[in-house]
């Protein structure tokens, strides 16, 4: 039971944590050019379902499968080079590095020991550093130490490490947070444009801004979910309203 | 350090620049070290002093070892005396295997064996100590043996997440272990006293004043290239990686990194500058025992990098040499405060400095330059531009009369005069 067009499948998902199923029998497929919003309540097993599927947590049982090869057995780093990437709820980067370092270390190649030895920036690195940068912003910031970066450019940043790799799926841990209702604009237009060639999904608890990018919406509560499709359907669908939009 | 005032100065400053680019590039405190322990120390000192200063370099190795490993790596190991004693008692195999031929063993009872074989009634010498009659092999082993080590140790503790806390005291416990291994298997090893009465090396006698200075010098340059080669690597992109596993070691996984793998590499590098140490040690001081082995010489390298600053290699050197000049002369002194010495030393070090001294002279003594660099400079910009014109017309009149110009604007970095 697969299908070969999906970017990721995920059937019959389940990890427990002592007894407590933290998440319970997800099914979850996500196409190619996909942007799909996963909301729900807090402790529904939102973060934890990203985290089986990059492979910080390990799954307890069903499959796991990217562009339809099984990845659960996988550790991360290898999971991140078949073509995931994940992005943190705190901005994750390196603040004492400058934004050009940050985004040079995330370039996809010398990532053994001995290639790191030999790396070099060559001038194709600088290039797709320099269009990364002027990507999410921060083109002109080249030499500024990451953690002089305000809050949003520091969310910015960490996605612009995940597109150094030129992942096929992105995985974003609410993306907009902290940030200012001008960043929030610049956010949905840099996720509009990055989800054209690849496979997107955003854990997100502003409606507003769900509304404005989503494709499709994935409702969790409980570790279960409660309901998927377009939003206008899932806002009706009274369950939802129930649980989680209701108040 | 970039200076700021390079730029406003670009046709003078050449030189100037230059000694930037060595700065930034780590290379002036290298070029100092250099000149301090291939130059003055050997004129300064006699040769028993050099020796011991011989001695404290050999634990330059590990200092520097523990700075890829524990300053830029974040992985604190409390066992580097294992690996330092693997390389020196490899050393000390070849060195035995040497010293113990049938002529000069022949009142033994198995002549031809090590004499603590003999006491131990080993009547033959054991397979595993055959190899090393071998000079190239012994060579390889205080490399090899240490890293061999350090890669199944850390590649069984790093793969399953084992880190911070946890694997430091892993690393004492081998310690402990290595020791008392050592001590137990005393007709394989020489026991508690461990291999003494080392003579020649390929027949050359490591023992005279002439021999002590040839292995003095090659202590010094093996230790600048061990430093060059850990420069290298922290210019590298590894470099990068080992400070940002540091910090954000879930981000460094998660951009496809296998975390383990390069915390592993930095393990293994220490173990094996820690071997090269100890075959120094032995071969300087003529012997091997367990005492620089086990927990507590193991905490005293920390204390050397502590000291000296464990985020520079640099520093770790001066740690490792001024805090055992300090321990040769207190324990003379007053043997029995030496131990608490010590640990006030590393108490006071990591709680008021905890970048050693290193970080004291980046903070104070590299500023204070700066500032001395800049007046001077500031007095090259404005100074000449009034007494420029006459001293050219007066040295046209009197050649004598230029020279208090450039006097004053003096010694400290090189004037326009010179460019």
């Amino acid at each position: 039971m697969s299908n070969t067009d999906f970017v990721l499948a995920v059937e019959d998902l389940t990890v427990s944590f002592d007894g407590f199923k933290a998440i319970d029998g997800v099914n979850l497929y996500i196409d190619r050019d996909e942007l799909r919003v996963i909301i729900g309540p807090n402790g529904a097993g939102k973060t934890t379902l990203l985290d089986l599927i990059c492979g910080k947590t390990r799954a307890s049982g069903g499959s796991i499968k990217f562009r339809n090869e099984e990845i659960r057995a996988l550790p991360e780093h290898a999971r991140v080079r078949c073509g995931i990437g994940r992005k943190f709820q705190t901005p994750s980067i390196y603040e004492n590095l400058t934004v050009f370092k940050n985004l040079e270390v995330s370039y996809p190649s010398g990532r053994s020991v001995l290639g790191a030895l030999a790396f070099r920036c060559t001038e194709a690195v600088r290039t797709r550093v320099q269009a990364v940068a002027d990507d999410i912003g921060l083109g002109d910031q080249l030499d500024t130490e990451a953690g002089l970066l305000s809050h949003g450019q520091k969310q910015w940043l960490e996605i612009g490490m995940l597109l150094m790799q030129e992942p096929e799926l992105l995985l974003l841990d609410e993306p907009i947070a902290g940030m200012s209702v001008r960043e929030r604009e610049l956010t949905a237009d840099l996720l509009q444009r990055i989800c054209r060639q690849r496979a997107v999904i955003v854990i997100e608890h502003d409606m507003d801004f769900v509304k404005r990018i989503a494709h499709k919406v994935t409702v969790m509560h409980q570790g279960k979910i409660l309901a998927e499709g377009p939003m206008e359907r899932v806002q009706a669908d009274p369950r939802v309203i129930d649980v989680y939009l209701g108040h | 350090m970039p200076d700021p005032t390079s730029s406003a100065l670009a046709p003078a400053s050449a030189p100037r620049r230059a000694y930037a680019a060595l700065q930034a590039r780590g290379l002036i405190g290298v070029g100092v070290l250099a000149l301090l322990i291939l130059v003055a120390l050997p004129l300064a000192l006699d040769p028993f002093r050099l020796n011991l200063v011989g001695k404290y370099m050999t634990y330059g190795f590990v200092a520097i070892g523990l700075v890829v490993l524990w300053g830029w790596g974040g992985v604190l190991s409390l066992g580097q005396g294992v690996f330092f004693g693997l390389g020196g008692y490899a050393m000390a195999m070849f060195l035995k295997l040497e010293a113990s031929d049938v002529a000069s063993t022949r009142i033994q009872s198995t002549p031809g064996i090590p004499d603590f074989m003999d006491w131990n009634q080993l009547t033959g010498l054991p397979l595993w100590w055959k190899p090393f009659a071998h000079l190239p092999f012994a060579l390889a082993a205080v490399v090899a043996l240490p890293m061999l080590l350090a890669f199944v140790v850390s590649y069984a503790m790093f793969k399953r997440r084992v880190g911070g806390v946890y694997f430091a005291i892993i690393t004492q416990a081998i310690a402990l272990i290595v020791t008392v291994l050592i001590i137990g298997q005393q007709g394989y090893t020489g026991g508690v006293n461990g291999i003494t009465d080392l003579k020649t090396m390929m027949g050359w006698d490591i023992r005279g004043n002439d021999a002590r200075l040839v292995l003095y010098y090659v202590t010094a340059v093996l230790l600048l290239a061990s430093i060059l080669l850990c420069l290298w690597i922290q210019r590298s992109k590894l470099g990068t990686l080992l400070l940002a596993m540091r910090d954000k070691e879930d981000r460094v996984r998660f951009s496809g990194y296998d975390v383990s793998m390069f915390k592993v590499f930095a393990f293994c590098l220490a173990a094996g500058l820690a071997g090269i140490g100890g075959a120094m040690f032995t071969l300087q001081v003529g012997f091997m025992s367990p005492s620089f082995v086990g927990i507590v010489p193991s905490i005293e390298m920390v204390i050397f990098a502590a000291v000296g600053g464990r985020m520079s290699l640099v520093g770790a050197v001066y740690g490792a040499l001024l805090v055992n000049a300090g321990k040769t002369y207190f324990s003379e002194t007053f043997p029995e405060l030496w131990l608490f010495l010590m640990a006030a030393l590393f108490i006071g070090v990591t709680m008021a400095f905890p970048n050693g001294l290193a970080g004291l002279h980046a903070s104070h003594v590299q500023p204070w330059l700066a500032r001395r660099g800049r007046r001077a400079s500031s007095a090259e910009v404005v100074a000449p531009a009034p007494i420029a014109a006459p001293a050219e017309v007066r040295s046209a009149a009197e050649p004598s009369a230029a020279k208090p110009v450039p006097a004053p604007l003096g010694a400290p970095l090189p004037p326009e005069a010179s460019a």
